[in-house]
């Protein structure tokens, strides 16, 4: 095993590992500036079925971060279990953790990530989302010892779905990519009859862009 | 070259970038990337400044204290980073520029509300769900972590719910 390596190491501390982290930070907010991701109207667009950029940048990453660990864990490159054991599995604060973010994505227009890529740009309902994310953590973390027990509820330790399927890791990331394919497919079909639609709305008013 | 602020990447290359680079945090560091446990790190260091013993006293807000500042931890860096790789995007994309982005009609007042708002409702699920669209969704999701892909679908869940109740600030 080569990976994980123990020179960049996030529990390192160490000015070799600090600077790895601004440089890997550097390239993830670059690409999600590129992606489009500091403007809140491409990233809302997801949940009005105009533009689906969002899902396919999202989605394409997942599959080739999958299939790139994977492979090297398959290779004997990567110790896997060295990087999964960081990703235990909480599952009711996770689901209402997953609502309540995505809520907070479509009012405020942005996820934790990109408000920090829209505030870099200059945006000041991102640099407002920033505030209100350390706001609401804050709040929460004062709030938690009265719902500890649903905080810790659901709590299944590290569970991937490869193992409750009963495949290899690569075997579930190959499937995942086949099935992306087939999901980008029919993106792109909603994407033009959301279109065709509002087409067919504005044509009868006063069209607008 | 004529730079359009319109013109974004093609999203499968970006998404295969995206996915190199959360591929190398794993490969170097061990772990993921991620945002919001920075930013919940911001604002204990904040409350620590002024009421240390409190900070203390609260169980998540003790538990990022243990190397002393709140800010002495890997992600911080790594946010700082996405500060400075957001910027350069923006500067070299012509789309660094002093604004507040919503639909032409809608009062900027109310636009500045729903994004604080949304932000603070985002911190909570963030908390809860230990991580964000880029800890949990993305992070977790790459390495099929049941939790995550949990996370993922209520994600699209809460989003697509929501949706129509705040459209109107886009118009």
């Amino acid at each position: 095993m080569i990976f994980p390596t123990e020179l960049f190491a996030q529990d390192a501390l160490t000015p070799a590992s600090l600077l790895g982290a601004v440089a890997l930070g550097a390239a993830f907010g670059f690409v999600l500036e590129r992606s489009g991701f500091g403007r809140a109207q491409k990233l809302v667009a997801q949940f009005y079925l105009t533009d689906m950029t969002v899902f396919r940048v999202m989605f394409t990453a997942v599959v080739t971060a999958a299939l790139g660990t994977s492979l090297l864990a398959a290779v004997g490159l990567l110790d896997l279990k060295a990087v999964t054991v960081n990703y235990p599995t909480f599952l009711w604060p996770m689901i209402a953790g997953g609502l309540l973010v995505g809520a907070g994505f479509v009012i405020s227009g942005y996820c934790p990530g990109t408000s920090v890529v829209a505030a870099a740009s200059g945006k000041l309902d991102g640099l407002l989302t920033v505030a209100g994310v350390v706001i609401g953590a804050v709040a929460y973390a004062e709030l938690q010892p009265a719902v500890a027990a649903f905080h810790d509820s659901g709590k299944l330790g590290g569970v991937f779905l490869y193992q409750l399927l009963h495949l290899p890791p690569l075997a579930l990331a190959a499937i995942i990519a086949v099935a992306a394919v087939g999901c980008f497919i029919g993106a792109g079909k909603v994407e033009r009859l959301v279109a065709a639609a509002r087409l067919a709305r504005t044509a009868t008013t006063t069209p607008s862009r | 070259m004529t730079r359009d602020p319109d013109r974004f990447w093609n999203p499968y290359l970006a998404g295969v970038a995206l996915g190199l680079v959360l591929l190398a945090t794993y490969l170097l560091t061990g772990k993921g990337l991620g945002a919001s446990g920075a930013s919940f790190r911001l604002g204990v260091a904040t409350l620590q400044a002024v009421a240390p013993a409190h900070v203390a006293a609260v169980p998540l807000m003790a538990a990022t204290t243990e190397d002393g500042s709140p800010l002495r931890y890997w992600l911080v860096f790594q946010v700082l980073g996405v500060v400075l790789g957001g910027f350069l995007g923006a500067l070299t994309s012509g789309r660094l520029r002093g604004e507040t982005l919503k639909g032409p009609t809608f009062p900027a007042r109310a636009r500045w509300a729903l994004a604080l708002g949304g932000g603070a409702v985002m911190g909570v699920g963030a908390q809860l769900a230990r991580g964000c669209a880029s800890g949990q969704a993305l992070s977790g999701g790459a390495l099929m972590s049941a939790g995550a892909w949990a996370f993922f679908l209520a994600f699209f869940g809460g989003g697509y719910a929501l949706a129509a109740l705040v459209r109107r600030q886009w118009t």
